[in-house]
């Protein structure tokens, strides 16, 4: 049933639809048509979602018993850890939460890259979902500083001097945003109420993402268009609700193991020291998921480049729908593509692997070859791969049997008719 | 519905109801310690007692100390005092008790200072029993702090306590 | 299932990142004990945490404050679960300052089950005035805040020898093969037979390391039989419901096609 055509069946149903179509919404939701031939790397999505509203439920918690003051902060984490009931749990979820935030938005826009999903018509839920993805990373950065350990300290100078490479103005530029000459109690409250506030903003976001993507409609493993609906979709509700459910069951165990089993695993020992301005930690390093930035940062000798470099690397995800020149979208028809996305998948992990080592010899040498990498991959390899690259014969649809392993036309039961007669 | 369904009813209807069951109960359990989150938590509860030096307090005065983030009266009563709440028919009350119970040491009435309409704090030596009267909404306490005129519905609560030595004591 | 697995290729290569980080960093390998509190249902030995407790009142106390713990912690359900009355017992050696007074007087009082662990020196200065410039870290959360913390104080107290020629060392310094840089201003703290255990234990060093170790892992993470026991539930209810929701889907996607 189209969006036009849906009439609540109450009659209040109607008057409130009427005047605001929530249901319509609602409907449109269920009835949403979504390629049948998903496959779990498109269970993403919904994890993320998830995510976000743990991330935002535990983290409201802990704004209610955390202090944001540099003589308190570090104490107030330790109360929260030790005497609110069951803060302990909220803590953990909320820290080890962020990285399974970030373990899931690689997964998803790595699906994107592998599957074309930024390409035309998808070019501004691309463009979105790297404005979340870059919210993301400074509202995680924040938010490590709130415990106010060593690591925070650290991490916070190491992250606002960058912008002191900036001509002229960057002095000015970083004691604004301390609100004093260092690192101190003004930037803390200042990142307190930054780390509430952003999270909202990535819901705002994430809502147009999706909005953006019901325009339309979702790519899919072979990359092609689909009729909507078609026998090549199936309503959203129940197929892709309950699938996606299952995957983040699968993904919620994962996250328990670490909750539970390591919930410190993914941290740094050096944050359960507080704060100190006099003494820097032998070893400055930044949450993993945050590594393959570092590396690019460190590999250039030179401040200014450095950071312009590291901003560079996200803003080439941003152009990316203009950097693929390529018609063909799934890699899965695009044989050399699809070389040259497993290297950059190992470049980037190689590359976070070089940012948590020191920054000499070897590890410098490797960590700007795969910096080099990273930057011909998106700015030469792409656009000239799609003007050479001899791709395979595309299917017209989902159910050709060109793809093998989906049952023939005659076998695929009528799911518009199975809706209508539930 | 199609032939698979009507095949098996039962056993479809038997996944997806224990599936939609248990995801319940979990969701449920999942939520409690976000609510539990907000009750007093141990280093709150851990100061349930507190102890007060009475040694100062002459015949007639009262001091207010804090308890648990409340106000406690602690009155000195004066011998006119006493038998004034002593002598009152219980028949008069709204909330009937004996001044007998309510101050285990005649001399020294303690009570929570909070007003048992709305929360305030009500002001001593005044009122018509010039004893306690609530300023928010006009409630009248007499000497043993029972609840005689105003909207209050019952008499200032007297907490756990104990006369640890003749000039020290312990509430809570 | 493959996808699965890649994941968790994924994950394991993670781990390893930050397993390598911690290897590279220490030359000397620690000493690795099979702590009880370790693995799926991992709990506390509770004597030897009491004994752990004896430890660092009677020996770290006097230099490293526990400033985040509280009388009462050690009554409570997963620690060393001290009897009311032996809490209170414990506590009321210790004086804390209070006040002011209907005077206006600060005074000192016998500290009661409500109060935190009375640190040793006023302040972080007075701390290390009186050590020789270093300053005795806050123990409250100590395992936490090193690497392998557990297995890495145990080495550190068991870690002292002569220095090799080649070191000179100042006053007031000393040689541990598991310190970083290998000089500490901590002398040995502890050994064989230093304190009297009131269990009647043998009080060796290693006995004694160990258990003021088991001690100070319960202090930095008081919850931890809890959250081993949570976890348990939590994997377990995890794993029914997949399956559950596993055969739904099934049973769902079976009106179009088998094929999930």
């Amino acid at each position: 049933m189209s969006d036009h055509d849906y009439q609540p069946s109450s009659k209040l149903g109607k008057w409130f639809n009427d005047r605001l179509p929530l249901l319509t919404l609602s409907n449109h939701l269920k009835e949403y048509p979504t390629p049948k031939n998903l496959n779990y790397w498109w269970t993403f999505g919904g994890i993320l979602t998830f995510c976000l509203i743990t991330q935002i439920i535990t983290g409201i918690i802990l704004g209610m018993h955390y202090i944001a003051h540099a003589d308190l902060a570090f104490e107030s984490v330790e109360h929260i850890m030790r005497d609110v009931n069951y803060g302990w749990l909220i803590r953990y979820v909320h820290a080890n939460g962020a990285s399974m935030f970030f373990l899931a938005v690689y997964i998803h826009i790595f699906r994107a890259l592998y599957y074309g999903s930024y390409k035309s018509p998808r070019e501004v839920i691309w463009i979105i979902g790297m404005i979340i993805y870059f919210l993301m990373m400074a509202t995680a950065f924040m938010g490590y500083v709130l415990p106010w350990g060593q690591m925070s300290f650290w991490g916070a100078t190491v992250i606002t001097n960058l912008f002191s490479a900036i001509p002229l103005v960057g002095e000015s530029i970083t004691n604004w945003m301390w609100g004093g000459y260092a690192v101190d109690n003004p930037t803390l409250t200042r990142f307190f109420s930054l780390h509430y506030l952003l999270p909202f903003l990535i819901l705002g976001l994430v809502i147009l993402h999706i909005w953006a993507l019901h325009v339309p409609g979702n790519n899919n493993p072979i990359g092609i268009d689909l009729k909507k609906p078609s026998k090549d979709t199936v309503p959203f509700h129940p197929y892709i609700v309950i699938k996606d459910l299952f995957a983040l069951l699968l993904f919620l165990i994962v996250f328990a193991f670490f909750v539970f089993y390591s919930p410190n695993i993914l941290g740094h020992a050096d944050n359960y020291i507080e704060a100190n301005p006099l003494v820097t930690p032998a070893h400055i390093v930044p949450e993993w998921y945050l590594l393959p930035f570092y590396a690019i940062l460190r590999s250039i000798p030179d401040k200014l480049f450095g950071v312009i470099a590291m901003f560079a690397s996200i803003f080439v995800l941003v152009i990316l729908p203009w950097l693929d020149t390529s018609k063909v979208r799934s890699a899965i028809f695009r044989p050399i593509y699809k070389q040259f996305y497993w290297f950059l998948v190992a470049d980037v992990i190689i590359l976070g692997y070089m940012g948590a080592m020191p920054a000499e010899g070897t590890y410098l040498v490797i960590a700007r070859v795969a910096t080099g990498y990273y930057f011909i991959h998106f700015l030469i390899i792409l656009p000239f791969l799609g003007f050479k690259e001899k791709t395979l014969e595309v299917p017209l649809s989902i159910a050709e049997p060109v793809l093998g392993g989906f049952p023939n036309e005659a076998a695929t039961k009528d799911t518009y008719n199975i809706r209508k007669n539930l | 519905m199609s032939e698979s369904d009507n095949k098996k009813p039962n056993r479809r209807d038997f996944i997806l109801t224990a599936t939609t069951a248990a995801g319940a109960v979990g969701v449920g359990v999942a939520a409690w310690p976000l609510i539990d989150q907000m009750n007093p938590d141990a280093s709150v509860k851990a100061l349930a007692s507190t102890e007060v030096d009475i040694s100062g307090v002459q015949p007639g005065q009262s001091i207010t100390v804090l308890w648990r983030g409340k106000p406690v009266f602690i009155k000195r009563r004066t011998k006119e005092e006493i038998d004034s709440a002593r002598a009152v028919d219980l028949k008069d009350l709204k909330h009937p008790e004996k001044d007998e119970d309510r101050a285990k040491n005649p001399e020294w009435l303690v009570m929570l200072g909070v007003c048992t309409h709305l929360g305030c704090v009500p002001l001593t030596d005044k009122g018509d029993y010039n004893a306690w009267f609530c300023p928010c909404h006009g409630s009248h306490y007499d000497t043993s702090g029972r609840i005689r005129k105003g909207p209050a519905p019952t008499n200032l609560e007297v907490p756990k306590y104990v006369f640890v030595d003749s000039k020290t004591i312990k509430i809570g | 299932m493959k996808k699965i697995l890649k994941l968790l290729f994924v994950l394991v290569l993670l781990i390893n990142f930050n397993n390598q980080k911690v290897m590279a960093k220490n030359s000397q390998e620690l000493l690795k004990v099979n702590w009880s509190f370790k693995s799926f249902f991992g709990k506390f030995d509770r004597s030897s945490l009491q004994r752990g407790y004896q430890v660092y009142n009677e020996v770290c106390a006097s230099c490293h404050s526990a400033k985040y713990l509280s009388y009462r912690n050690l009554t409570e359900k997963g620690g060393p679960e001290f009897s009311e009355a032996e809490a209170k017992a414990i506590a009321s050696n210790f004086e804390v300052m209070d006040g002011p007074d209907s005077n206006g007087e600060m005074f000192t009082r016998p500290a009661r089950l409500s109060d935190k662990f009375v640190m040793p020196y006023a302040n972080e200065e007075a701390a290390k005035s009186a050590n020789g410039g270093a300053y005795p870290p806050d123990m409250s959360v100590l395992v936490k805040a090193r690497k392998d913390g557990a297995n890495y104080i145990y080495s550190l107290l068991l870690g002292y020898e002569d220095p090799p020629a080649d070191i000179k060392l100042d006053d007031g310094v000393y040689y541990n093969k598991y310190m970083y840089g290998n000089k500490i201003k901590m002398s040995a703290p502890l050994s064989d037979n230093l304190i009297e255990y009131s269990d009647g234990t043998e009080a060796t060093t290693e006995q004694m390391s160990k258990d003021v170790v088991n001690f100070l892992m319960w202090a930095a993470e008081p919850h931890l039989e809890q959250r081993h026991k949570f976890g348990f539930r939590v994997i377990l209810y995890l794993l029914i419901l997949s399956v559950l929701v596993y055969f739904s889907m099934k049973k769902i996607w079976s009106r179009i096609e088998s094929k999930v």
